[in-house]
């Protein structure tokens, strides 16, 4: 494939544009996609840059098309992408549950913005249990949540490499903020940073005379029989676990010895990293944890670092009511340490935001 | 330098997201960290437009903010959305080249300014540079980049302009020299400026 | 002495005998396809793909690698498919539900970008699988379970002349058609059409097939084919509405 970055360089982007440019390092040959605020710029890059790059963009009908476009296409072999955001989002689940279930190779881009419903075009981190956890199945999904501009450079490419090698939908979860804003960083081709980018192939429409030299493929993705569904699904649920290990990612800091742990993802993480040093500064022993994966979810990790910190309360700071919160429980059921959230839907967190709210609950 | 955080708002045409670009690209050519956030709710046409800016010479934080440095308000209904952003240590600067209610200024700044972008633009150059005028304005309060900086900056984004029209160069800069010493001058002691 | 009777070289003989109803239409129209697929020696480089609704019984009809989607959705995953691979030969098989009700964005998007797949639409006048509730084209007066005093035409209007739409929304490079299962032959040079009509590279491609439910119909054979022949057809004409092929291969 054409190379298309060259020489590793600086940029000064919007998040928009680089998940243009990381899905062309990436390989991608073909986009589908509806118009929907915070993510039309993807396709507005995209539709300038992919004819120069031999890539190709249809414009669907509405987004239930453009996912289902994207498994037809990933079916036939070709590394192909969505952006979506909001009830956009809320469409998709159908085909993403489709892309779970015959475990296809999607790659979706989730720019989240306000809910319910049309909510606000603006920001939120409200399709946290959408993406997650949406659509008739188990949530056998791969989500990265991005914080940076670096981040989803680096978790675009990645998120073709691991939909490609484990054949699990996969999710690049920015927000309107991450969309929208400028901010520096470094772009590069991956085999330049030792990246080997997994080659697609076809799941149908394979080579060869069928009977011959091989044999027809059928593509199951109902079954008559409860039973068959049943050993789809656990085998599914094994393959997914399993690898969920090597999935994972985390960041954890200042959690040796804090009293209180405040938990974020994505871009609240970054007032959430400031106000832990300020916190410290004032002599208030916090310690910042953040999963970078929300599917696969860091449970031990997070569980890990509460029984190494010792800390007497957890803090959930989101920017939605209680989304993070809800995935947390869950995922360290049993846990006693005392959570508690601040929920700011709709709305950005910094720093004094996180600040106040420790000092208002230690 | 320390991070400096600046709310720019006018209304919808008035270039507040042009000046905001070519502000955040002078800061990035310099290798200072920068964040810049355009405003886009549902009013592409017609309403008020907001960029908020960030610029450090370390790692930013939150994309957004809750009070800034400086609030640049463009327009009555600007005044009244941006307000809010304004606390004891923030400069409030707004274009006094039209009367403006008392009650829409915000309730707290370290100090109001008003300056006659306008009417200078309408007057002495001419109207397509008022947004440039209310960049220099921004520089000469913050110097988060030096003046040759923004020229640079200026002549990136507009070249194909100024190609077709050499004078627009000329008329650019000096907008960018007016609005400079416009704020400069306002933030002596008890200087108002007037047309 | 029991002599097989012929079947297409493309059928899957594992999947058979089938599973559709005593008198159901869709082993005609299958068969059709089954030697038109032969004919144009495309088994190997074919993609059927079938919705939701009796139209999935098909799923494994071929011995051609074939794809299952979601109500409504097959066209998408064709399109998808077709984008992606243009020298496959795709074919989306659906119901009138999934075709003119569900998915009748995708169908009327996808003919008016002229997408070059194939699409046959089977259309029985309900919705089988489910248990033979009202379809987009119920026709006026018809009992289902869903219209048990009749269709009312005042309450759910009329129902959908689909070849006729496509018709209006095409250009000419597109090739629209109205089968029956009531004649073979004809059901069978339409389909070849269509597929033709891909594989030239001509342009988006359909054909609706009439055909029979006498299970949801509640009908005899005798019936059966006097619902099809004198109701159906005569509300739904019957014949090429466009085909670029030129007349020679009419």
């Amino acid at each position: 494939m054409q190379a298309t970055i060259g020489e590793s360089k600086k940029a000064f982007m919007t998040g928009n544009e680089i998940v243009t440019w990381a899905a062309l390092a990436a390989g991608a040959e073909v986009m589908f996609g509806y118009p929907i605020t915070p993510q039309n710029e993807v396709m507005h890059y995209w539709t300038r840059l992919a004819p120069k790059y031999g890539r190709e963009f249809l414009q669907t009908e509405d987004e239930i098309s453009a996912g289902f476009t994207v498994c037809g296409a990933v079916q036939a072999g070709k590394k192909a992408f969505t952006a979506t955001a909001g009830p956009g989002n809320v469409l998709m689940q159908e085909p993403f549950g489709m892309a779970e279930a015959m475990r296809l190779p999607l790659v979706a881009i989730i720019q989240q913005r306000g809910g319910p419903s049309s909510g606000t075009v603006v920001y939120s981190q409200q399709e946290v249990t959408l993406t997650t956890f949406g659509g008739n199945g188990e949530g056998n999904r791969m989500v990265y949540s991005t914080a940076t501009h670096q981040e989803i450079f680096d978790y675009v490419i990645k998120g073709f490499n691991v939909a490609w090698k484990y054949r699990f939908p996969t999710f690049i979860l920015g927000d309107g903020y991450q969309a929208k804003m400028r901010e520096p960083l470094t772009i590069y081709e991956p085999q330049d940073r030792g990246i080997e980018m997994v080659s697609p192939y076809p799941l149908i429409g394979k080579a060869g005379s069928i009977g011959v030299d091989r044999e027809a493929e059928h593509l199951c993705n109902i079954y008559s029989l409860e039973e068959e569904l049943y050993d789809v699904v656990l085998q599914h649920a094994e393959d997914y676990e399993r690898i969920a290990p090597e999935i994972i990612e985390y960041e954890e800091k200042e959690c040796e010895d804090a009293d209180i742990l405040i938990i974020s993802h994505g871009v609240v993480s970054r007032a959430a990293d400031d106000a832990v040093k300020a916190l410290r500064a004032q002599g208030i022993k916090a310690g910042y944890f953040r999963p970078i994966t929300l599917r696969p979810f860091p449970q031990q990790q997070l569980r890990d670092a509460i029984a190494k910190s010792g800390a007497k309360k957890m803090l959930v700071a989101e920017s939605a009511y209680g989304q993070l919160y809800r995935l947390i429980r869950q995922e360290i059921y049993g846990e006693t340490i005392p959570i508690e959230g601040l929920f700011m839907p709709g709305v950005g967190i910094i720093d004094y935001d996180i600040m106040n709210k420790v000092k208002s609950i230690l | 330098m320390s991070l400096i955080k600046i709310a720019l708002a006018g209304e919808g045409g008035q270039g507040v997201q042009s000046i905001a670009e070519i502000m955040a690209e002078a800061a990035y050519n310099q290798n200072m960290q920068t964040i810049y956030i355009p405003n886009f709710g549902l009013e592409q046409r017609g309403g008020v437009s907001i960029a908020f800016l960030q610029f450090s010479d370390r790692r930013i934080g939150a994309p957004k903010f809750n009070k800034a440095d400086v609030v640049i308000a463009l327009s009555e209904r600007a005044i009244g959305r941006t307000a809010g952003y304004s606390d004891e240590n923030t400069i409030f600067m707004y274009d006094n080249s039209y009367p403006i209610p008392e009650a829409e200024f915000p309730e707290k700044a370290k100090k109001v300014i008003g300056i006659p972008a306008i009417e200078i633009a309408n007057n002495k150059l001419h109207p397509r540079v008022f947004n440039i005028i209310i960049m220099g304005a921004a520089i000469g309060l913050t110097k988060i980049v030096s003046f040759e900086a923004a020229k640079e900056a200026l002549i990136h984004k507009l070249a194909y302009k100024f190609e077709k029209d050499p004078n627009l160069k000329e008329l650019n800069f000096k907008a960018l020299q007016m609005g400079k010493e416009m704020a400069e001058a306002s933030m002596q002691e008890g200087v108002e400026v007037r047309a | 002495m029991t002599v097989s009777p012929a079947v297409p070289k493309s059928w899957y003989l594992p999947s058979k005998p089938h599973k559709f109803c005593p008198g159901c239409g869709h082993g005609i129209v299958l068969k059709a396809l089954g030697e038109v697929i032969d004919e144009l020696n495309i088994q190997d480089k074919t993609i059927f793909g079938c919705d939701i609704g009796c139209s999935l019984l098909s799923w494994n009809f071929f011995n051609c690698d074939s794809t299952q989607t979601h109500h409504g959705r097959t066209t998408p995953v064709m399109v998808g498919i077709k984008r992606s691979r243009p020298e496959l030969v795709t074919i989306g098989y659906m119901g009138d539900g999934g075709g003119y009700s569900i998915g009748s964005q995708h169908l009327l998007n996808a003919a008016v970008r002229n997408e070059k797949v194939t699409l046959i639409l089977v259309n029985n006048t309900n919705y089988g699988m489910t248990g033979g509730q009202m379809a987009p084209t119920t026709l006026p007066g018809q009992k289902t379970e869903t219209t048990p005093y009749g269709r009312d035409t005042d309450v759910t209007g009329y129902p959908t002349k689909g070849p006729e739409f496509l018709n209006a929304l095409t250009q000419d490079d597109a090739y629209i058609a109205r089968a029956t299962v009531s004649n073979y032959r004809q059901l069978k040079r339409f389909i070849k059409n269509a597929l033709r009509n891909q594989i030239e590279g001509h342009g988006f491609s359909f054909v609706e097939v009439l055909s029979t439910c006498p299970t949801n119909w509640r009908t005899n054979a005798q019936q059966t084919l006097h619902f099809l022949e004198d109701e159906m057809e005569k509300y739904f004409p019957v014949g090429e509405l466009k085909n670029p092929l030129g007349k020679g291969d009419k």
